[in-house]
């Protein structure tokens, strides 16, 4: 069990650790965004394996909250490089805003 | 007893590994001149940290720096960065000299200050000689819920909790009011103006 939660806690480690070297080099803004996603997953996987580990499974709170954040900034950045503003519905298509106006 | 050492062991390599990706997140920050690249890596920063809170068993102050940190302030950056550039400006080769001479101080008065400290856990520290015991003793029984820092300040301290969120919500509000949303708002005009 320990070895099981050890190994995988390595296992975790690396990969936080090879996102953390995609985001400091990323040659494009998406491969950035990409890797700072996936960072946040893995920090979640970690939370949990964190709970289970320290004996506090109630953990699983805190690592739900984090999918959660998560997936609203994902969603936010994404929103921020198609439209270059916040203040835009993303339930419809809208026109591309007029310059000099 | 020795597997108390070796959860202890384990404990202590995971706070040093995730202080050293700290440590090399807030470099690459200093280091970074695309203004993105440093908004994400404030993102990865605010993870990292909240992470290491909850192993410092501090779960309501990772819970707000999650939802701060990498919520909420990675939107207000990349806000802040569509009224003003995408790079910063390159540096002369010493103008960080004071600032990097006033963190060095600032950190050198911290370690010190933490000398003097009591050790975690301690059950002579100040804190769990006062009011903290009779909190830790009677919280379970007359709230009912397991952390003890949300009974508190949910229950016994409901009101003043309330009293800051209204505060926090007024702030908010008045900033709001003050830039405005929309065609004519002043954060619309700043925009245009920083675009000519």
């Amino acid at each position: 069990m320990n070895l099981l939660l050890a190994s995988s806690a390595a296992a975790l480690l690396i990969a936080i650790v090879l996102m953390l070297i995609r985001t400091l080099l990323g040659p494009t803004l998406y491969d950035r965004v990409l890797a700072v996603n996936s960072f946040g997953t893995m920090t979640v996987l970690l939370l949990g394996l964190l709970g289970f580990a320290m004996g506090r499974p109630d953990f699983l709170d805190i690592a739900l909250l984090y999918s959660l954040i998560n997936f609203v900034s994902t969603i936010a950045i994404l929103k921020f490089f198609r439209y270059r503003s916040f203040q835009v519905s993303l339930s419809r298509r809208v026109p591309a805003p007029k310059e000099g106006s | 007893m020795e597997t108390v050492a070796v959860s202890d062991m384990g404990l202590a390599l995971a706070n040093i590994i995730l202080l050293t990706i700290l440590f090399v997140v807030g470099i690459a920050i200093a280091r970074l001149r695309s203004l993105f690249a440093i908004v994400m890596l404030s993102g990865v920063y605010s993870l990292v940290s909240a992470t290491w809170f909850v192993m410092l068993d501090a779960v309501d102050v990772a819970f707000t720096e999650a939802a701060v940190g990498a919520g909420l302030s990675t939107a207000l950056l990349l806000g802040g960065m569509l009224l003003t550039s995408r790079t910063a400006k390159a540096e002369k080769p010493f103008a960080r000299l004071a600032p990097f001479i006033v963190v060095l101080a600032t950190g050198a008065i911290l370690i010190y200050a933490s000398v003097d400290l009591p050790a975690l856990g301690d059950p002579d520290s100040p804190v769990n000689t006062g009011v903290g015991r009779e909190y830790l003793e009677r919280h379970y029984g007359e709230m009912g819920f397991p952390n003890v820092v949300t009974s508190i300040l949910a229950s016994y301290r409901g009101f003043d909790t309330l009293g800051e969120t209204a505060v926090v919500f007024t702030a908010g509000l008045a900033v709001a009011l003050l830039l405005g949303f929309g065609e004519r708002s002043l954060a619309e005009s700043i925009r245009k103006g920083g675009r000519k």
